[in-house]
């Protein structure tokens, strides 16, 4: 379950906007965090707190396949990214080093800046706290699952690695 | 039911008689791929897999092109991580500074893509390499490290759009403008993940460079891969450096499209995508008005030697407009030497161009040419998101090297012809 305050951006957020590249020298987690978002919202460092909601609109996270994006936003302490579509790629990244997402147009659409909310991930199901608005998401499939599940890519390649799962 | 040609190199690679969209599947890689940015988290989270070693040393490239020359002390740090590990793992195809180039101009060079071939880079322009008749797509640093502890990656098997092109481009206008006309027209999620498959007897007509600057950007239209059809264009270009057998897929007549799109390249004008995204595409005659500080050719999209000959031919003999700085980026040391051998670099020097190693460089705000603020810049290459190139106030213009040469010597945005 995740529950906060919502940081809400328009359609085609691209990577080098949640993270530029003349910070990408660097792969240390709070190191990216203090400069997401800032080229389109430069008072989200200082303003996000943990548990807070990231509320996109089509296509979040085109663009460059940095991972550094979804770190930057892990290491902020976004607990969910909610957003009509995501770029495949960012996508692939949020699943595979554990940061939640949720694809649900409806509550991309409805939900506003500064609303509270909160995502009941293995449900799908979304609440709007501020409007009362609930809304309901499509369930990963079980392999996606399975790697939300392990905590990650690297954690449920390690257990195949060891044989623990086939 | 027939199969589209991703379809069918899916299936193989995944040891299937036959997949369809939305099957999840567990394929085999040929070639996985990282950069000097990109590589060192994959690095990372190799180390946590705790796997002995690479799945092949032979089936992994590390290419630092991002941040090279390194640019400043945590570049260098970058780069030496992934230089070690290339070295700990006996990384066959690792390439150092002098050697390597833009990765997606370096590894079809070196031969090291091939059709049929699946082929994933922690990059998400290697898409590229669909121009060869690959399945190429690009992924995360963690997918990269997974793949080459296992040689494996999870994929979605994506419905496939059919870009059927007809005729050929006028002069002045080349692959360029065909795939920013596309991304204008099905926009920056048009293709999203999609696969898109170019055919028709307009693609015997496209130069292996203009095939590779259409696939390349695939990724802006959303798309998981980009893919062409193997001809006799292609054989020519694999002769010689290709040494390992391959295998040629070309989709069923029956085949399941969603959709199909039908381009006639003769209808295609000198095509800009102007600020912040791509999709936001002109004819570049309509934008005459905007003027300009500087010009930057090259970058995995068009770095190619044909295209800095098309650039050369126009500014030959001619000199920058004033207050215009003119930056050329060759994509790889032999598009470099080719460059030099053919008065290429000479006629750009001449023009008042800085001729740049080869390196992503400005493209992503790195090095050698960032923006200041305010400041507008055409380039050939293919995004114009938000402070892209420098200050989130600069503004970037994506156009083809003739119009971005045309544009250099003018000092505002014109067509070539």
């Amino acid at each position: 379950m995740s529950a906060g305050t919502v940081f809400k951006y328009g359609d085609d957020v691209d990577t080098d906007v949640i993270i530029p590249a003349r910070y990408l020298a660097s792969s240390d987690p709070a190191a990216l965090a203090a400069h997401c978002m800032e080229d389109i919202d430069p008072g989200f460092a200082g303003a996000v707190r943990p548990g807070d909601i990231i509320v996109g609109g089509r296509n979040f996270g085109c663009g460059s396949s940095r991972e550094h994006a979804p770190l930057a936003i892990k290491a902020s302490g976004v607990s969910c990214v909610i957003a009509a579509t995501f770029a495949r790629i960012f996508f692939r990244n949020a699943i595979n080093i554990g940061l939640a997402i949720v694809e649900c147009p409806e509550a991309a659409a409805a939900i506003r800046a500064g609303d509270r909310v909160s995502v009941d991930t293995d449900g799908g199901v979304i609440t709007d706290h501020t409007t009362g608005g609930t809304f309901r998401a499509e369930p990963f499939p079980p392999f996606m699952r399975e790697i939300i599940e392990y905590g990650g890519l690297v954690n449920r390649t390690r257990a195949k690695l060891n044989g623990v799962i086939g | 039911m027939g199969m589209t040609i991703t379809e069918k190199i899916l299936a193989a690679k995944a040891g299937l008689a036959a997949v369809a969209p939305g099957r999840l599947i567990e394929a085999g890689v040929d070639l996985a791929l990282a950069n000097d940015i990109t590589a060192p988290v994959s690095i990372r989270e190799f180390g946590r897999l705790g796997a002995g070693g690479v799945f092949d040393k032979s089936k992994i490239a590390l290419i630092p092109d991002h941040f090279t020359p390194n640019k400043d002390i945590k570049s260098a740090e970058n780069a030496r991580i992934v230089r070690e590990f290339a070295r700990e793992q006996g990384i066959i195809h690792y390439y150092e500074v002098g050697f390597a180039g833009i990765e997606h101009c370096l590894v079809p060079e070196e031969g090291l893509a091939a059709p049929g071939e699946l082929i994933i880079g922690a990059d998400s322009h290697t898409c590229t390499y669909g121009a060869l008749g690959a399945f190429a797509a690009g992924v995360g640093s963690t997918d990269l490290a997974c793949a080459m502890a296992t040689g494996k990656v999870w994929l979605k098997v994506p419905p496939t759009l059919r870009f059927r092109l007809t005729g050929a481009t006028r002069p002045g206008v080349s692959g360029k403008d065909v795939i920013l006309a596309v991304v204008g027209m099905i926009g920056v999620d048009g293709a999203l993940y999609k696969s898109m498959e170019f055919s028709g007897e307009g693609v015997a007509n496209l130069t292996m460079d203009d095939r590779f600057t259409i696939a390349n950007m695939a990724v802006e239209c959303g798309a998981k891969n980009g893919v062409f059809p193997v001809d006799g264009v292609t054989r020519e270009y694999l002769a010689g450096r290709r040494i390992a057998p391959y295998t040629e897929y070309s989709p069923d007549g029956d085949a399941e499209y969603e959709k199909t799109y039908d381009i006639d390249m003769s209808r295609v004008d000198a095509m800009v995508s102007r600020p912040h995204l791509p999709s936001n595409t002109a004819a570049a005659s309509e934008c005459s008005g905007v003027r300009i500080d500087q010009v930057v050719i090259g970058s995995c999209t068009n770095g190619r030697l044909s295209d800095l000959r098309k650039a050369a031919d126009i500014i030959r003999g001619r000199r920058l407009a004033e207050g215009v700085r003119g930056i050329v980026l060759p994509g790889t040391r032999r598009i470099y030497l080719g460059a030099l051998r053919e008065g290429i670099a000479e006629a750009f020097v001449e023009a008042g161009f800085v001729f740049s190693p080869p390196t992503c460089g400005p493209c992503l705000g790195g090095h050698m040419g960032v923006l200041a603020k305010g400041e507008v810049c055409v380039s050939t290459t293919n995004r114009n998101f938000v402070g892209r190139m420098g200050h989130p106030e600069s503004e970037v213009y994506l156009a083809s090297p003739e119009t971005a040469a045309a544009s250099a010597l003018a000092g505002y945005i014109r067509p070539a012809y």
